[in-house]
């Protein structure tokens, strides 16, 4: 039942978080194609929900939002990339190659050859390549910190999970970035980090 | 504090969310322990190589379009001209059905229809207010000029405001609470000047703007959102007080609690 007036508040409201939004759903997704079918499922439901939104919470409630569609729609089509997010797994010092049932597209990634690019290139494609190939709850907390800027506790709302899971989610997902960067600066000599 | 504590806290510590004896005590640590201060630079280079290659994906305009267009309304205006009541700052959808029914009736009941036109009209002054806020906090952030005097004392930032502006606002510490002060600077608002007390949380600024104002002491704080930003106004003894800030809702309620205590008893 919006009315027109609502629909222009929704705008104003929503609009200035769009990127962040759907820079999320790009992580999560990691491919812009699917980033947009999670985009148009988060921005209905924005719109149906809008009356749950306190003023002033706007980017963490879309945020919030966009993050369960992309989970829903992971669930659909892609539920191998969530297998080991309940309980007993990753919180507990196991991490997801330690399960045999999970399958993680390309997390053991072999280091392509960076040879022909200008070194800082190379670094920043090897950035971003071993942030997308994190599972997903912790590529998750990379992006809604490094690249959000959002606190413990916006973070926690966003993902639905106490400060603590959050703050130890965090910490292993850069462990695991920078176990992959050494892995990779190994096997292709010094790059000074 | 022993090495593995230390490795712990590591993240939380360079991510702004220790507190203050805790990070004392990892940075005592660290100064002492060099296989420690080492993890914490290796960490520290890390999340930095993060930040900086870590692509942001802006949304392509074509989605942008179609998402707007998908709106049960149809044809959204991307830059819609505010009018004062669909801007309302307190956010809920209202309407006063009622307010048209004056319109036929007696003189007085035109006087109540000036005086409820006042009402409509206030908060779009305020709206209006707000966005000058939100544009200041912006500018202090995008031109680099957040502070004038850069000072985490208070006995340096307070008398900087002595001849520069017909008010000596308080200037509380809250280092110990969590938001160090950073410094003070003068701002032009409403078209005069106005004090800013620059306070930090983690990575968060937080402007605070001060100008002497009669206080409603029945005036609770309000809380708005404009442009993506928060806005806190609240007044003191003879002052109204504004803080904006990209900070959640939740934290910069806690600092207004905070500054308006610290205020009374300094």
């Amino acid at each position: 039942m919006p009315n027109s007036r609502q629909a222009t508040r929704f705008e104003d409201t929503v609009l200035p978080h769009l990127d962040a939004a759907y820079n999320l759903a790009r992580w999560l997704t990691r491919n812009h194609h699917d980033a947009e079918d999670v985009m148009q499922d988060a921005f209905l439901r924005a719109f149906r929900f809008f009356g749950g939104c306190r003023p002033g919470d706007a980017r963490p409630w879309l945020l919030r939002i966009v993050r369960n569609a992309a989970y829903d729609w992971l669930r659909a089509n892609r539920p191998a990339e969530l297998c080991s997010l309940d309980e007993h797994g990753l919180e507990h010092g196991n991490g997801p190659g330690d399960d045999p049932d999970c399958v993680l597209d390309g997390r053991t990634a072999a280091p392509d050859d960076p040879e022909t690019h200008a070194m800082k290139e190379a670094e920043r494609r090897l950035v971003n390549r071993l942030i997308a190939d994190l599972p997903v709850a912790y590529r998750e907390v990379i992006v809604l910190r490094e690249l959000n800027d959002l606190s413990y506790r916006e973070i926690a709302g966003i993902a639905g999970v106490p400060m603590g899971t959050v703050m130890s989610r965090l910490s292993r997902a850069r462990q695991m970035l920078q176990a992959a960067w050494d892995a990779t600066n190994a096997t292709e000599g010094p790059r000074g980090l | 504090m022993d090495c593995s504590d230390t490795r712990r806290l590591i993240d939380a510590s360079l991510d702004g969310e220790l507190d203050l004896p805790a990070q004392l005590a990892l940075e005592a640590h660290t100064a002492a322990c060099a296989a420690c201060r080492e993890a914490y630079a290796r960490r520290r280079a890390l999340v930095r190589r993060v930040r900086v290659g870590g692509e942001s994906f802006a949304m392509p305009d074509a989605l942008r379009r179609r998402l707007l267009d998908s709106l049960p309304q149809g044809e959204p205006s991307p830059n819609p001209v505010p009018a004062p009541v669909r801007r309302w700052p307190w956010g809920k959808a209202w309407s006063w059905p009622w307010a048209w029914l004056t319109g036929g009736l007696s003189l007085a009941s035109a006087a109540l229809a000036v005086a409820l036109t006042l009402v409509v009209i206030m908060p779009g002054r305020d709206a209006a207010l707000e966005r000058d806020l939100v544009d200041a906090h912006l500018r202090s952030l995008m031109a680099d000029h957040l502070t004038d005097v850069p000072s985490s004392d208070r006995h340096t930032v307070k008398p900087w405001f002595n001849g520069r502006i017909d008010l000596s606002p308080p200037v509380p510490d809250l280092a110990e609470q969590g938001f160090p002060l950073a410094g003070g600077r003068l701002d032009y608002v409403d078209g005069r000047p106005v004090a800013v007390l620059v306070y930090r949380r983690a990575r968060h600024v937080i402007n605070l703007f001060v100008w002497p104002e009669p206080a409603d002491p029945a005036d609770a704080p309000r809380f708005r959102g404009a442009q993506g930003y928060n806005v806190l106004h609240w007044t003191g003894p003879g002052l109204a007080l504004w803080a904006v800030s990209d900070l959640n809702r939740g934290e910069l309620e806690d600092f207004q609690r905070l500054w308006s205590q610290a205020s009374r008893s300094s």
